[in-house]
């Protein structure tokens, strides 16, 4: 038995989803555990994933035709480097659900989905239904295609490894697609599904604007900010912005939700979170049956409050 | 040119669904039943391309058992042109459904396909991607964005650091994601003029394909219940309270 991990990485830094899908892959395949960098000049990301504890090969496939991750172009290395592995893991980022379901179709192969824990290496527990049930499934197929859900498994360590960088072949470009363009938020706070504080909005903001109130406090707690659909559909926040069952699932020390009502799909995105509290005016919200800790209020008086508090007992 | 569109049958998304005691499933008896909402979106989205004059005909397929008909209605009623209900009561996977479309795609040869990116029900975010390897294509994920000129398609994409449009060569696959439009309803005269139009149905087995389940679902249960509903009286308690009781600040 033996794993591959496809790299998250935007050819400059490796990202730390990539470290729980290794830990997912250390639980089916212990020692035997490579990670795949396909990526345009990303040598620095081949040696941070070399370092990464428990990788035992990189294989580094470095490219014009995987600069910009197009699953028509990788996916077609994966199916060659399949051979070799019984395993092939990713996050179940949106490059991860992007690309692997390309690849079990080519294997002809199920893609076993956003994975929360492995019984065995043919053996997985995967959430459905918003998370609102949880479905052991048994894999027959030859090789496992897997995303992995990056919340349910602690990450490993970044260092303290010392794998090997293997430069492969690469496969080429198939001519079918092309990246044209990216308009990605720039953020100085951090990323949303490695967060330790999240402080999210939703409707009740009733604007982008009043989210600065939000993210004073996100300044004070070193959070990170999201949304719910509503306030990312209503324009107030970009879509990177969204958590729940078709938006991020993230799972912070503490999930401040704000404005929220606590409809199932945000949930299914949130309420593992360790600690959980709500700020609505709506006593009855459902948020508050998950809550911790409810502040039954409006949102415009407690969060200037909020950050005062903060503030004074910093 | 054609637009197919897959359109699944899934429990409302308003619905609390309830595990099975037996832990062999989900309830599904006496519960209200609707299109998977990205399936709206790529209905919508083909609509309007039809209303541009880009596409010709609109066809609605949906898989699955007898009653997937009323999806397919649905669909019509929207403005849809015809049908294709591919009939089973066997259960599908995505695997299973890619190649199932794969072989009604062969035989009505439309140059856009454009399905949901995920079912709200298993979750699995696979078909679209699944659908574009075996046929050979390109395809565009969670769009949120859709431009298409002479045999091309400029899709923006909803990815995790914000967006990314890529150019894709027709015919190819394009997957919804919720902000790529806002679904219309259906008028109760197009609901009426929808029962006329014209559903095919066919068979996994006329269409020569093996839907054996690659997965076997060994249970489903309840996820653990979380313990909440507590709630604090002013903003000085809750601070308190995360600093002292839950540590987290
Ligand atoms: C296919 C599908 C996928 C979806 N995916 C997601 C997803 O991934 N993530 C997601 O979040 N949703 C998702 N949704 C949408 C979800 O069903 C809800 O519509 C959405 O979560 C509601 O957002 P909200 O709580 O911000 O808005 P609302 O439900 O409108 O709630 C607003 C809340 O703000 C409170 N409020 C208003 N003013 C104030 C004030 N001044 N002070 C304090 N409180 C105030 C109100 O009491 C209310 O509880 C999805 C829906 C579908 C159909
Ligand atoms: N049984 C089905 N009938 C029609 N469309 C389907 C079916 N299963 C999946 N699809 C399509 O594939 C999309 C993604 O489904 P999934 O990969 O299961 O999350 C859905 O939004 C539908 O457009």
């Amino acid at each position: 038995m033996a794993a591959l991990v496809v790299a998250e990485h935007d050819n400059a830094a490796l990202k730390p989803a990539t470290l729980n899908a290794v830990a997912a892959a250390k639980e089916i395949a212990g020692e035997d555990v490579d990670i795949l960098v396909a990526g345009k000049d990303c040598r620095a990301v081949a040696e941070a994933a070399a370092v990464v504890a428990g990788a035992r090969r990189v294989l580094l496939a470095d490219d014009g035709a995987y600069d910009h991750g197009l699953a028509e172009n990788v996916a077609p290395l994966l199916v060659r480097l399949a051979e070799g592995y019984s395993h092939l893991l990713a996050p179940a980022t949106t490059s991860g659900k992007n690309l692997m379901p390309r690849v079990a179709a080519l294997l002809d192969v199920m893609q076993i989905s956003d994975i929360s824990a492995v019984v065995s290496p043919d053996t997985f527990v995967r959430p459905i239904y918003a998370g609102n049930a949880l479905q052991t499934v048994q894999s027959k197929d030859p090789i496992k295609v897997i995303t992995v859900r990056g919340t349910a498994f602690p990450p490993g360590e970044a260092t303290g490894g010392s794998a090997a960088i293997e430069a492969i072949a690469p496969t080429g470009s198939v001519g079918l697609s092309e990246f044209v363009r990216a308009e990605l938020s720039k953020s100085e706070r951090p990323e949303l599904t490695s967060a330790r504080i999240i402080i999210s909005g939703g409707r009740g903001m009733q604007s982008g604007d009043n989210f600065h109130l939000l993210e004073k406090v996100a300044d004070r707690l070193g959070a990170a900010v999201g949304a719910s659909r509503a306030a990312v559909d209503a324009g107030f926040v970009p879509n990177d912005y969204q958590v729940g069952q078709t938006g991020k699932i993230v799972a912070p020390e503490l999930y401040i939700a704000v404005g929220i009502s606590g409809a199932i799909q945000h949930l299914a995105g949130m309420k593992d979170s360790k600690v959980i509290v709500a700020i609505n005016k709506d006593e009855e919200a459902p948020i508050f049956q998950i809550a911790d800790y409810g502040l039954v209020g409006d949102l415009f008086r407690i969060l200037p409050e909020l950050e005062a508090e903060l503030e004074r007992r910093q | 040119m054609k637009a197919l569109v897959a359109v699944k049958r899934v429990i409302d998304y308003n619905v609390k669904i309830r595990v099975k005691a037996d832990k062999t499933g989900v309830e599904t008896a006496n519960v209200k039943m609707s299109m998977n909402p990205f399936d709206e979106i790529a209905v919508e989205e083909a609509l309007r391309l039809r209303e541009a004059g880009i596409i010709e005909e609109v066809i609605a397929v949906s898989l699955g058992v007898a009653q997937c008909q009323e999806t397919i209605r649905t669909a019509l009623a929207m403005g849809a042109d015809r049908g294709v209900l591919v009939e089973t009561n066997a259960e599908l996977q995505p695997l299973a459904v890619a190649k199932l479309l794969k072989a009604v795609i062969l035989q009505e040869n439309p140059e856009i396909v454009i399905i949901g990116k995920q079912a709200i029900d298993d979750d699995c975010n696979q078909t679209g991607q699944m659908l574009s390897a075996l046929l050979g294509w390109p395809q565009a994920t969670f769009a949120s964005k859709l431009k298409i000129s002479d045999g091309h398609a400029e899709v923006t994409r909803e990815v995790d650091g914000g967006l990314e449009t890529v150019a894709i060569k027709l015919p190819a696959v394009i997957t919804t994601d919720l902000r790529l439009n806002e679904p219309r309803y259906a008028s109760l005269p197009n609901i009426m003029r929808a029962k006329k139009k014209p559903i095919t149905t066919t068979t996994p087995e006329a269409l020569g394909v093996d839907v054996t389940p690659r997965l076997v679902v060994l249970k489903v249960e309840e996820p653990p219940k979380r313990q909440g509903g507590h709630k604090v009286g002013s903003v000085a308690e809750l601070v308190d309270k995360l600093k002292t009781e839950a540590r987290v600040i």
